[in-house]
């Protein structure tokens, strides 16, 4: 594979692109992804963490439509006006 | 790029989301009918949707090229009501995408705010803190969703 050399011109900065970067770039993008993290194989192809990266992303999206939901009914039931501080505080634990 | 570090970056991150969200869903309580329909619901539930992208995307600033597209989004859609089409202004931009990958990389730019309009260098550094963002996003909402059941 011959590493191409392109010049982008976004914002002002032009950077040389190489097939290096994207490469490192991609490695980083695998390790977020618990489906590949948990895989523990260290060949991994770009096609594949870019698929499993595309796939973790709406399943992200679906658990805050979720959430939302849930969210949501919770709303219309709960009373307790001293919320937000409990909440606050344990999330920072 | 950013001379802090990760886990700093996340936790001011989450406490300000944390902050900003449940400010809204308290203010969306105050507001809310004590019988509350099914339509309502459904109704409060997009909202609550839209109010997290938005707490995320103001946590982050304008800091990070997906959360400027969110907050971007946001107020076009308060100013314009859809009722102002603008000539879209696309700047030329060389996207590099690798050959054979295409689809893959198209799928993720409809996945990341502004993904379209970028390098294939940025789209990948942009999706990686968007995927941490999201994911403290879903951890807090989790959080506040089990605090509310008790």
């Amino acid at each position: 594979m011959s590493s191409r050399r392109s010049r982008s011109t976004q914002s002002g900065v032009s950077r040389n692109i190489t097939d290096d970067q994207i490469t490192d770039l991609v490695s980083k993008l695998q390790q977020l992804i618990p489906e590949i993290r948990n895989r523990r194989s260290d060949k991994v192809s770009a096609s594949k963490v870019l698929q499993e990266t595309c796939n973790y992303i709406r399943s992200l999206h679906r658990e805050v439509d979720d959430l939302s939901d849930r969210l949501s009914n919770l709303l219309a039931t709960t009373d307790s006006d001293s919320a937000q501080a409990a909440i606050i505080r344990s999330l920072l634990m | 790029m950013s001379p802090k570090g990760v886990t700093l970056n996340t936790n001011s991150h989450k406490i300000k989301f944390a902050r900003r969200f449940i400010r809204t869903l308290l203010r969306m309580r105050k507001n809310a009918p004590s019988s509350s329909s099914i339509e309502e619901i459904r109704k409060r539930s997009q909202r609550i949707k839209i109010a997290a992208y938005s707490s995320m995307a103001h946590a982050v600033g304008s800091r990070r090229a997906w959360s400027r597209a969110i907050l971007f989004k946001l107020r076009n859609r308060a100013r314009h009501h859809g009722m102002m089409r603008r000539r879209s202004m696309k700047k030329r931009v060389i996207k590099n995408d690798p050959p054979g990958d295409q689809s893959q990389t198209n799928k993720l730019r409809q996945l990341v705010p502004g993904g379209k309009a970028m390098d294939m260098c940025s789209l990948l550094e942009e999706t990686a803190h968007y995927i941490r963002c999201l994911s403290t996003q879903v951890k807090v909402m989790q959080t506040i969703a089990d605090h509310f059941s008790k």
